[in-house]
C-alpha cells in the first residue's frame, strides 16, 4: 500500500511540473468548454435572429410590376430593395451573400393577377446556407401565402362564397416543449465535452508512466525495487485517476459559471446548474474515471515509445465520446442496458441533473455499477501485465 | 555476496546465457568481462530480477532471486544499463523516491542524500532538474539511487560507458572505497584496461557461458600469457568485441 501511494505522489508531483500534462488536465477543459458553448449559444441566436420578426432586407427585381405586393411585405417586416439584376446576376448576388434572398416579379404578373390566374413569382435563396437561407426563404414565402390567401378570399366574396369553404381542417399546434428540453442539444454536448476534457486530462500521464518510463530507460531501474510490480502500476494508474478528476471539477465548473452568466432563459431555454448539480454532475462521472484511466494506461503501455502512444491514445479518447455526439441523431434513449455502458450511463444522469431532474437510484447504481466494476477488472488486467517481462518492450 | 548457479535464458530460438554459475564475494569488486553479446547483461539483469532466468537459480545473501525476490531486491543496489532518471525531478529528489520506494522513513532519505551528495560530489547539481544533465551527472546521480538504501550488494551494468577519463577515474575510486567497506561489487565490462585495474576477480564470459573465472593473476598463469590483454584473448577464443 505503501508503495503505491509513493509511486502515487511521485507521478502527481512530477507531472505538475510537465507543461503537457498540465495543459491538457487543467487548461484544455476550462477554456474550450465555456469558448464551445459560447459559439454554440452565438450560433443558435443567429437561428433565433431570423425566425424573429426583426425586419430583414430582400432584393426585389422589376419592383414596380407588383407595387401591392410589396406593400404588403414592407408592412410585414421585409423590406423590399429595388435592384435591376439579369438572371444570372440574381443568382450571383444570392450565392455570395449580397443578399439573403432576391424576389424577381416577371412580365406577366399584373396581367395573370388581373385574369384570376396563377401569377408566378421568382424566389432566389440559397437552402445550403442553414442560418440565413433558409430561415428567410420560409419567411418570405409564408408572407406571400399570406398576401395570395386574402386575395383568394376576396375573390371568393366576390362570387358569393364564404371563404371558409376553402378551410376543412385547421391544424392547431400545441407546443409542449419547456425551456429546459429546448436546451438538450446545447447541454447534449456540454456533456460530451466533459467526458472528452476528462479523458484528455489523463491522457499525457497515462504515456509519460508507462511508454515514457520505458523510453526514458527509467523503467528497469524501477523494477529493481523491493515491491510488487503490480503496485507500481496502481499508483501511476491513480495518479491518472487524480488529473482526470481535476480535469472533471475544472470544466463542470467552467461551463457551469458560463452558463449562469448567459442566462440561458433570455434564448428561451434553462440549464440547472448551480453549486449543487455542479457538485452531483461531478460525482455521477466521477465513477467512469477508473475505467478510463486503465484504459488510457493498457493501451499506452502495449506501445513502444511516447510519440506511438500519443496517436493511438488520440483514437482510444474518442471511442467512449464519439458516441455521446451522435446520441441526438439515433434517438438513443437511456434502457438499462443503455445505462450500464460506461460514457453513455454517465452521459444521461449528466442530462438529468441538467435538466433539472432527479435521476433514478438504480440507474445510478447500474452505471457506477458497470463502469467501476469494468475498471477493476481492467486494472487488475494491467496488474497482471506488469508481472511479466514483456513490459521491457 | 552474489551466487548464480546453471543460470539459462533464452529469446525465441536464441540461446542468451546457459549454464552460467558465477560467485562475487563480499568486500571484493568482481568483473564480468566478455565481448559484446556475451551474455553480460541478460546475466546481470536476471540477477538484480527484472527477467526471470529459464532454468538455474541465484542467491543474494543467500536470498533466492526466483522464491523471494522482494527481500533479495532489498539485499542489492542496481545501476541498469540505461540509467534514466526522471527529468523533471531534481537529482535529490530522483534519489529519494528510490529511498521511499524501498521504504525508507522521508527524514533517513534526506540525510542519505545529503551523505552521498557528498560521497559522490553531486553539490552543485543536487537541486537541479535532470532535463539538461551530462552524462557524468546522470551516472552520479543513478549511483546515488543505487546505492540509497545502503545496500551490502552493488550491481552496475557497463557503467563506465560514455564517461570521460575524468568520471572514470572518480567512479574506480568510489568503487574502491566501497569494496573496503567491505560492499559485495559485481559489474560489467568489455573493457579490458578498466577491469584489469579495479577488479579482484574476473569472470570471463562468452558464447552465453563462463569461461574462465579468478584473480587477475592467476588467469594469466592459466593462459600461460604475459600480459592479461593476451589471456584474455586467448580465453575467448577470438578479440572480436572487446576492446
Amino acid at each position: 500500500m505503501r508503495g503505491i501511494l509513493t509511486v502515487f505522489v511521485k507521478e502527481f508531483l512530477e507531472n505538475l511540473r510537465d507543461r503537457r500534462t498540465l495543459l491538457a488536465a487543467l487548461v484544455l477543459g476550462p477554456i474550450f468548454g465555456p469558448l464551445l458553448l459560447a459559439g454554440l449559444l452565438q450560433f443558435m441566436m443567429q437561428r433565433g435572429e431570423a425566425s424573429l420578426d426583426k425586419p430583414i432586407k430582400i432584393a426585389v427585381v422589376h419592383a414596380e410590376r407588383a407595387p401591392n405586393l410589396l406593400l404588403y411585405l414592407a408592412a410585414r417586416g421585409i423590406e423590399p430593395v429595388a435592384e435591376t439584376l439579369d438572371e444570372a446576376e440574381a443568382r450571383k448576388a444570392v450565392l455570395a451573400k449580397r443578399h439573403a434572398a432576391v424576389l424577381w416579379i416577371p412580365e406577366e404578373f399584373a396581367a395573370r393577377l388581373a385574369e384570376a390566374r396563377p401569377a408566378p413569382v421568382r424566389l432566389y435563396t440559397d437552402a445550403s446556407d442553414e442560418i440565413r437561407g433558409r430561415e428567410v426563404s420560409r419567411r418570405v414565402q409564408r408572407v406571400i401565402d399570406g398576401y395570395a390567401q386574402e386575395i383568394s378570399r376576396s375573390r371568393l366574396l366576390l362570387r358569393g362564397i364564404d371563404p371558409l369553404v376553402t378551410l376543412p381542417i385547421v391544424v392547431q399546434p400545441v407546443d409542449v416543449s419547456t425551456p429546459a428540453s429546448r436546451a438538450s442539444m446545447l447541454l447534449g454536448i456540454m456533456s460530451y465535452f466533459v467526458i472528452f476534457a476528462m479523458l484528455a486530462g489523463g491522457m499525457y500521464l497515462a504515456i509519460d508512466s508507462t511508454a515514457g518510463e520505458r523510453e526514458r530507460g527509467s523503467l528497469e531501474a524501477l523494477l529493481t525495487m523491493p515491491l510488487p510490480r503490480a503496485h507500481l502500476i496502481y499508483g501511476k494508474i491513480l495518479a491518472t485517476c487524480a488529473y482526470m478528476f481535476i480535469a472533471l471539477v475544472l470544466t463542470v465548473t467552467a461551463c457551469a459559471l458560463t452558463l449562469q452568466v448567459t442566462r440561458l432563459e433570455e434564448f428561451g431555454m434553462s440549464a440547472s446548474l448551480g453549486p449543487g448539480e455542479t457538485l452531483a454532475t461531478i460525482l455521477l462521472v466521477a465513477p467512469l474515471i477508473p475505467l478510463a484511466a486503465a484504459l488510457l494506461t493498457a493501451v499506452a503501455s502495449y506501445t513502444r515509445s511516447f510519440r506511438e502512444a500519443q496517436s493511438y491514445l488520440s483514437f482510444v479518447i474518442a471511442v467512449p465520446t464519439l458516441p455521446l455526439a451522435f446520441i441526438g441523431l439515433i434517438g438513443l434513449s437511456p434502457s438499462p442496458l443503455v445505462m450500464a455502458v460506461p460514457s453513455l450511463g454517465q452521459h444521461f444522469l449528466m442530462m438529468n441533473i441538467l435538466r433539472g431532474e432527479l435521476p433514478q437510484l438504480t440507474e445510478v447504481a447500474l452505471s457506477a455499477g458497470t463502469s467501476l466494476a469494468l475498471g477493476a477488472m481492467l486494472v487488475w488486467f494491467i496488474g497482471k501485465r506488469y508481472e511479466r517481462e514483456a513490459i521491457l518492450g | 555476496m552474489i551466487e548464480a548457479r546453471d543460470l539459462a535464458k533464452r529469446y525465441g530460438r536464441l540461446v542468451a546465457v546457459r549454464e552460467l554459475s558465477l560467485r562475487a564475494d563480499d568486500g571484493r569488486i568482481t568483473g564480468l568481462l566478455g565481448p559484446n553479446g556475451a551474455g553480460k547483461s541478460t546475466t546481470l539483469r536476471m540477477l538484480c530480477t527484472v527477467i526471470t532466468p529459464d532454468g538455474g537459480e541465484a542467491f543474494i545473501d543467500g536470498e533466492s532471486i526466483l522464491r523471494a525476490p522482494l527481500a533479495a531486491r532489498r539485499r542489492m543496489g542496481v545501476l541498469a544499463h540505461s540509467a534514466g532518471l526522471y527529468p523533471n525531478l531534481t537529482a535529490a529528489e530522483n534519489i529519494t523516491y528510490f529511498g521511499r520506494l524501498h521504504g525508507m522513513p522521508a527524514r533517513d532519505c534526506a540525510r542519505r542524500v545529503a551523505e552521498l551528495a557528498e560521497l559522490l560530489e553531486l553539490g552543485d547539481f543536487l537541486d537541479r532538474r535532470a532535463k539538461g544533465f551530462s552524462q557524468g551527472q546522470r551516472l552520479k546521480t543513478a549511483l546515488a539511487r543505487a546505492l540509497v538504501h545502503a545496500p551490502r550488494n552493488l550491481i552496475l551494468d557497463e557503467p563506465t560507458n560514455g564517461l570521460d577519463v575524468m568520471a572514470v577515474r572518480s567512479l574506480r575510486q568510489l568503487l574502491g572505497r566501497l569494496r573496503d567497506e567491505g560492499h559485495c561489487i559485481l559489474f560489467s565490462s568489455h573493457v579490458m584496461q578498466e577491469v584489469a585495474l579495479l577488479c579482484d576477480e574476473v569472470v570471463v564470459i562468452a558464447r552465453g557461458t563462463v569461461v574462465a573465472a579468478g584473480t587477475p593473476a592467476a588467469l594469466r598463469t592459466r593462459a600461460a600469457e604475459e600480459s592479461l590483454e593476451d589471456a584474455f584473448v586467448k580465453l575467448i577464443g577470438s578479440s572480436e568485441g572487446l576492446s
